[in-house]
């Protein structure tokens, strides 16, 4: 065995493998701070920026909802109306919550 | 919230203001994770159990934890696990990984105008602290006037911390919850997400590009499967924000 085979069987390997994902991710949490602190934000970009949040937020819930089908989209209902009667998040997330497990114990 | 976010700047030397950093902020940010608590730990010892079955020691495990902090990409990872690792297993370990997290390129670019200003240490630790729900707790913070940047990485210690200490328990004594889908532990950061978008709501027409991502996302999840979805979605929406006027 090389030295360099060594390295990637255990007890090494894991660790290379954790170490690599390691700055795979950092890279990605890193890379978009990095790039907007060096270009000039123009009105456009601005906009660009703020449309952003709301376009992650509502592209992520979405397909994923869709995914688990109608118990999801009990949930998400149920968590936007306390959220925006009550505005209590902890409330929220526990109907929610609630909402997904009531309609799976149903079956749906 | 607003009280806190009201704290004075802190003045430099050279009569500059440099935006507000405390242990304020830091704790304010740990609250506001507390609803999300109970779905960290559960999948943080399934995480936990998960690396157990593949044959990752303890130590292994923690430090995947502790240093990936991506729940996602953390039990993708493990689907393509291996005790012995060729160059190509890890190239695709890398390229899943990348593909998994890219939306943080994203949530990082959405939120940098707020880092402008932090010393490069708090930039450092911020930036390891942000995942998905800090970065949103922090942009909601933001949106509503607040100034403290250490509400992002205070929440994200806070998850960070917790996410790290439920590995443990999964992985000697197995996961926490036999089933946590019956209980929608699953959909703990779909639920967050969509109580979030409650606060972000300014009116129908900054909601216009929420509209094409999510529309866009759909498409390109049925298209392409796989996690690329949420950038596309994503990317569109920003597009689409860029080019109508979002005055309300």
């Amino acid at each position: 065995m090389t030295m360099f085979e060594a390295l990637l069987a255990p007890p090494y390997g894991g660790y290379v493998a954790i170490l690599l994902m390691t700055a795979a991710t950092y890279l990605c949490r890193a890379s978009g701070v990095i790039f907007m602190s060096r270009v000039r934000i123009g009105p456009r970009l601005a906009r660009a920026l703020r449309a952003l949040p709301g376009s992650i937020v509502v592209g992520t819930v979405l397909p994923v909802a869709a995914q688990s089908g109608a118990p999801a989209f009990i949930g998400v209902a149920a968590a936007v109306a306390v959220m925006a009667t009550t505005r209590i998040e902890v409330l929220a997330m526990a109907a929610g919550l609630a909402g997904v497990a009531a309609a799976r114990a149903l079956g749906l | 919230m607003h009280r806190l976010a009201a704290a004075s700047h802190h003045r430099t030397g050279h009569g500059l203001t440099r935006p507000p950093f405390t242990l304020a902020g830091t704790l304010l940010g740990a609250r506001l994770v507390i609803p999300l608590l109970p779905g960290v730990i559960v999948f943080g010892s399934a995480f936990g159990t998960a690396a157990s079955q593949k044959g990752l020691t303890l130590w292994e495990t923690l430090a995947f934890s502790a240093f990936v902090f991506a729940g996602a990409s953390q039990m993708v990872a493990l689907e393509i696990w291996t005790d012995v690792w060729t160059l190509a297993g890890l190239l695709t370990l890398v390229v899943v990984t990348t593909t998994v997290n890219a939306r943080m390129i994203l949530m990082g670019a959405a939120i940098q105008p707020w880092m402008a200003g932090m010393t490069r240490t708090q930039l450092a630790g911020t930036t390891f602290m942000m995942t998905d729900s800090n970065w949103l707790i922090g942009s909601r913070y933001r949106s509503e006037g607040g100034s403290d940047r250490a509400v992002l990485f205070g929440s994200g210690l806070a998850l960070w911390v917790s996410w790290v200490a439920a590995t443990a328990p999964g992985h000697l004594a197995g996961s926490l919850i036999e089933n946590p889908e019956a209980f929608g532990l699953d959909l703990v950061m779909v639920m967050f997400f969509s109580a979030m978008i409650v606060p972000m709501w300014k009116g129908p027409r900054p909601a216009i590009p929420w509209i094409v991502a999510g529309a866009t996302a759909l498409v390109a999840q049925q298209l392409l499967g796989g996690y690329a979805f949420i950038v596309i979605g994503a990317l569109a929406g920003a597009l689409t924000g860029a080019f109508i006027d979002d005055d309300v």
